[in-house]
C-alpha cells in the first residue's frame, strides 16, 4: 500500500529524513517511535505534502500512485489521511459544514457522487456513534475553544468521515490523559479494517497499549535505526531512548 | 503541489464575472453640469416646481462645497464637467406588464440571473429594478397596496405622492450634508420610495437591483423609507455593474424614518465592477446612509456585504432620537487587486436608555486597503446609553492593508462603550488543515472567509445570504494568505 524508498527532505535547507525505508500493507498497524527532534512529525508532514517540506531524494508509492506528485487534497482523494498533533482552528466554520465540503470533495475526487444534507447527516449520525462523539462539539467552530482531548476526537471523527485508506496518527496521545487517550484509541479501532493501513506516531509507549501495532520502528537522527514487533516498544519503556544513542555510537 | 503563498499570490487573480454591456438606445443629457442640467432632468421627470427648486438649491450650496479628503483613500481627482448626469433607457410607452420590457434589458437581468420571470415566481420577494436611472418595472405592487403599502420608483412617487416626499426628503440627510449628498440633492435620477403605513408588517422582503449601465454615467439614486408607528420592513438593496475602463460615479443617498416602535433593516450587497487587477477602472462609490430612530422603541439595522468597486467611501449611520431606540451596524466589507475601502458607521445616541451594536469584518486580499471608520457619540442627556463595538480584520497574503478609525465621544458618564478590535491573517496552516481533508485552496479560502464573516451573514435575509456567500467566494477567488 505505501512503500517509501530512500526518502530524503528537510526545511529551509537542513536536512531532517536522511534515508527512510517503510513499506505498509494494508490491514497492518505501524507505529514510529523516536526522541524529540528524530524527524518524527516531519516524516507526517512530509507524506501528507506539506510545502514548507523540501524532498531532495527516494521515492514514496501510495496504492500504485507517486505520492510525491500529487497536491495535498489529491493526496487526501487517494486516501491519506493525517491525524494532526495540533488541529488548527477556523472560527466560524462548523465541523459538520467543514466535514460535508471535505466528504464531497473527495467523493467528487473519486468519482463519487455527492451526498445530499439527508444523505450526509444519516452518514455523520452512523460515524459519531462509531467514535462516540456529541453533536454539540460538530456544531461549534471547528477547534475553537476545544480542549485537547476535544481536538483529537474531532481528528479522530473525521478520519471516520473520510474513510482513508492510510491513517496516519501524529502524536494523537501528546497532550491527553489516558481517559482521553482511551477514548480516542477506541475510535481508532473501531474504524480499523483489513483494507486499511495505519501509522502510529508517537513519543510514549502509552498509546500503544490501546492501539496495538505490528511493527514499531525506532526513528532516530532521521532514519529507521531499529524495527520489531509490539514487544520493542515495551522495550523502550523501559530502557528510554538514550541506548539507542549509544548503540548509534558503538555501530 | 501547493507551494504556499506563492500560489495564494497567482491565485488572486479572478475576473469580474459580471463584466458586460448591454447595447439599448439612451436617451441621455450632454455631458457636464449646470443649471439647464438640473433643469433638464427635473423636465425629462415631469417635476413639480418644489422639486426643481430643491435641487437648484442643492446645486448652488454645492458649488461652494469641496471634495471631502480625509477618508483613506487615494484616487484621481473627479471631473464633474465630465459627467453625463441623465440616461434613460429608452421606453416609449408605460409599461403593464414584464413582457412589454425591452427584450435586451431582459437578456441583461438574465445574465445577472436576476430574471423578473423568475423573480415574479419567487415568493416574497418585489423587484424594483433601476437600470440607467428610470425604474422600468415594478412587481408585487397590487399586493403591496392592499396593505397600503407604498413601493415604487423615487420619479413616481414625486408624482403621486408629493406630499410624502415634500415632508421627508432631506430630513435624515439634509442636502448640504456632505459634497456628495448635496450632488445627489441636486442631480438624482431615481430610487425607491417606501412607506409603510401604521401597524403593518410587510410580508416580504422589498428588493432593488440597482444596475449601472451607460457609458459615463454617473448614476445618483435616492432612496427613502418611511415606517409608521409600530411597523416592519426588511429591504435589500443588492447591485452587479458591467466591466468599464472609465472610472464611474456613484453618489447615493438613502433616508430611513422609524417612528414608535416601528424596525426597518436595511440589507446590501453591493458588487460594482471594482476594477481590474492593475486598478484600472472601477466604480467610485461615494454613499450617504443614514437612519432615524424618530419615534421610541423603534429599531434600524443595516447590514451590508460590500464586495465591489474600486473605492468605497460609506458610512450608514443611525441618528438615535427616540428613548429606547436601536441601532445596529453589521458589515463586511472584502477588497481585492487595488480596491479601497473607507467604510464603518455613526452611532449618535439622542434618546435616554439608547443601544447600538456594531460588528465590522472587514477582509483584505492583493494590495488593497480596507479601513473602518466608526464614530460612537453619546449626547449630554442620553442617559444609560449603550454601545458595543466589534472589528475584525481578516489579511490575506502580505501586501494589503487593514486600518481602524474608532472615534467615541461621551458627553453622558451614565454611557457604556466598548470596543474590541482583532487582526488576523488567514494561516498557512489552516489551508494545509483543508488541504489535508481534500479541499482545494480556493474553496478552503471561501469556507474560512465566510466563517469569518458569518456572524454578519446571518443577518441577512434567507433569500440573500447564500447569493452573498457565493459573492465572498467569487471576489476572493484564490486569494489567501
Amino acid at each position: 500500500m505505501l512503500q517509501i524508498k530512500d526518502l530524503h527532505a528537510g526545511i529551509e535547507g537542513k536536512e531532517i529524513l536522511k534515508g527512510i525505508n517503510l513499506t505498509i500493507r494494508p490491514g497492518e498497524v505501524h507505529a514510529i517511535m523516536g526522541p524529540n527532534g528524530s524527524g518524527k512529525s516531519t516524516l507526517a508532514s512530509v507524506l501528507a505534502g506539506r510545502s514548507d517540506y523540501e524532498v531532495t531524494g527516494g521515492s514514496v508509492d501510495f496504492l500504485g500512485k507517486d505520492l510525491l506528485e500529487l497536491a495535498p487534497e489529491a493526496r487526501a482523494g487517494e486516501g491519506l489521511f493525517l491525524a494532526f498533533q495540533y488541529p488548527v482552528e477556523i472560527p466560524g466554520l462548523s465541523t459538520i459544514n467543514f466535514m460535508k465540503t471535505a466528504v464531497n470533495e473527495v467523493r467528487k475526487y473519486r468519482g463519487q457522487e455527492v451526498l445530499d444534507a439527508a444523505e450526509f447527516l444519516k452518514l455523520m449520525k452512523e460515524k459519531m456513534s462509531l467514535v462516540n462523539i456529541d453533536k454539540n462539539l460538530l456544531t461549534r467552530s471547528l477547534n475553537e475553544g476545544f480542549s485537547g482531548g476535544e481536538k483529537k476526537r474531532n481528528e479522530v471523527f473525521q478520519m471516520a468521515m473520510l474513510e482513508p485508506r492510510l491513517a496516519i496518527l501524529d502524536e494523537t496521545d501528546s497532550g491527553l490523559d489516558i481517559d482521553a487517550i482511551r477514548i480516542a484509541a477506541a475510535g481508532v479501532n473501531a474504524i480499523r479494517s483489513k483494507e486499511n493501513a495505519t501509522l502510529v506516531i508517537t513519543h510514549y509507549q502509552r498509546l500503544l497499549d490501546y492501539i496495538v501495532p505490528d511493527f514499531v520502528h525506532v526513528l532516530y537522527n532521521g532514519r529507521i535505526v531499529k524495527s520489531g514487533g509490539k514487544e520493542l516498544a515495551l522495550e523502550l519503556e523501559e530502557t528510554g531512548y538514550s541506548f539507542l544513542k549509544n548503540e548509534m555510537n558503538i555501530a | 503541489m501547493n507551494d504556499g503563498l506563492s500560489t495564494i499570490e497567482q491565485q488572486i487573480t479572478s475576473d469580474y464575472k459580471y463584466g458586460f454591456t448591454s447595447d439599448f438606445e439612451a436617451d441621455q443629457a450632454p455631458k457636464g453640469l449646470n443649471e439647464d442640467i438640473i433643469r433638464f432632468i427635473s423636465g425629462k421627470k415631469n417635476e413639480p416646481e418644489w422639486m426643481l427648486e430643491w435641487r437648484l438649491k442643492a446645486y448652488r450650496h454645492w458649488l461652494k462645497m469641496e471634495v471631502p479628503e480625509w477618508a483613506n483613500i487615494k484616487y484621481p481627482p473627479v471631473d464633474f464637467q465630465n459627467i453625463i448626469y441623465y440616461s434613460a433607457p429608452k421606453q416609449t410607452k408605460k409599461l403593464n406588464s414584464l413582457d412589454e420590457i425591452d427584450p435586451e434589458l431582459r437578456r441583461t437581468f438574465e445574465k445577472l440571473g436576476i430574471s423578473l420571470d423568475e423573480q415574479k415566481r419567487l415568493s416574497g420577494v418585489a423587484v424594483d429594478a433601476v437600470i440607467d436611472s428610470v425604474s422600468v418595472a415594478t412587481t408585487f405592487r397590487e399586493q403591496l397596496g392592499e396593505l397600503g403599502i407604498i413601493f415604487c420608483s423615487m420619479s413616481e412617487a414625486i408624482q403621486e405622492h408629493p406630499e410624502l416626499i415634500k415632508k421627508y426628503i432631506g430630513s435624515v440627510v439634509p442636502m448640504t450634508d456632505n459634497f456628495y449628498s448635496a450632488l445627489n440633492s441636486a442631480v438624482f435620477t431615481d430610487g425607491s420610495f417606501c412607506y409603510i403605513p401604521k401597524g403593518v408588517r410587510c410580508p416580504m422582503e422589498l428588493s432593488t437591483y440597482f444596475r449601472i449601465n451607460a457609458q459615463n454615467t454617473g448614476q445618483f439614486e435616492r432612496t427613502l423609507i418611511v415606517a409608521e408607528e409600530g411597523s416592519y420592513v426588511s429591504y435589500l438593496e443588492g447591485c452587479t455593474a458591467p466591466m468599464r475602463d472609465e472610472n464611474q460615479l456613484h453618489a447615493a443617498v438613502v433616508e430611513l424614518i422609524a417612528m414608535d416602535h416601528a424596525e426597518i433593516k436595511y440589507s446590501t450587497v453591493q458588487n460594482w465592477y471594482p476594477g481590474d487587477k492593475e486598478g484600472k477602472g472601477g466604480i467610485y462609490n461615494f454613499v450617504t446612509k443614514r437612519g432615524i430612530c424618530a419615534g421610541v422603541h423603534s429599531k434600524i439595522s443595516w447590514t451590508q456585504v460590500e464586495t465591489g468597486s474600486a473605492v468605497t467611501w460609506k458610512y450608514p449611520s443611525c441618528i438615535l432620537k427616540g428613548d429606547h431606540s436601536v441601532g445596529e451596524f453589521y458589515s463586511v466589507a472584502v477588497t481585492n487587486h487595488h480596491q479601497q475601502a473607507d467604510t464603518g458607521t455613526k452611532m449618535i445616541h439622542l434618546g435616554k436608555n439608547t443601544r447600538s451594536r456594531i460588528v465590522s469584518k472587514g477582509i483584505s486580499a492583493g494590495v488593497s486597503h480596507n479601513s473602518y471608520r466608526g464614530l460612537v457619540s453619546v449626547a449630554k442627556n442620553a442617559t444609560n446609553a449603550r454601545n458595543f463595538s466589534q472589528c475584525d480584520s481578516l489579511l490575506l497574503g502580505d501586501r494589503c492593508g487593514a486600518h481602524t478609525f474608532p472615534y467615541i465621544e461621551v458627553k453622558n458618564n451614565t454611557a457604556q462603550v466598548e470596543h474590541e478590535a482583532t487582526t488576523s491573517k488567514i494561516g498557512e496552516d489552516q489551508i494545509f488543515y483543508c488541504n489535508q481533508r481534500g479541499i482545494d485552496t480556493e474553496t478552503a479560502v471561501a469556507l474560512i472567509v465566510n466563517g469569518f464573516a458569518k456572524e454578519v451573514m446571518n443577518q441577512l435575509p434567507m433569500e440573500f445570504a447564500v447569493e452573498a456567500q457565493k459573492l465572498l467566494a467569487i471576489t476572493l477567488e484564490g486569494s489567501v494568505g
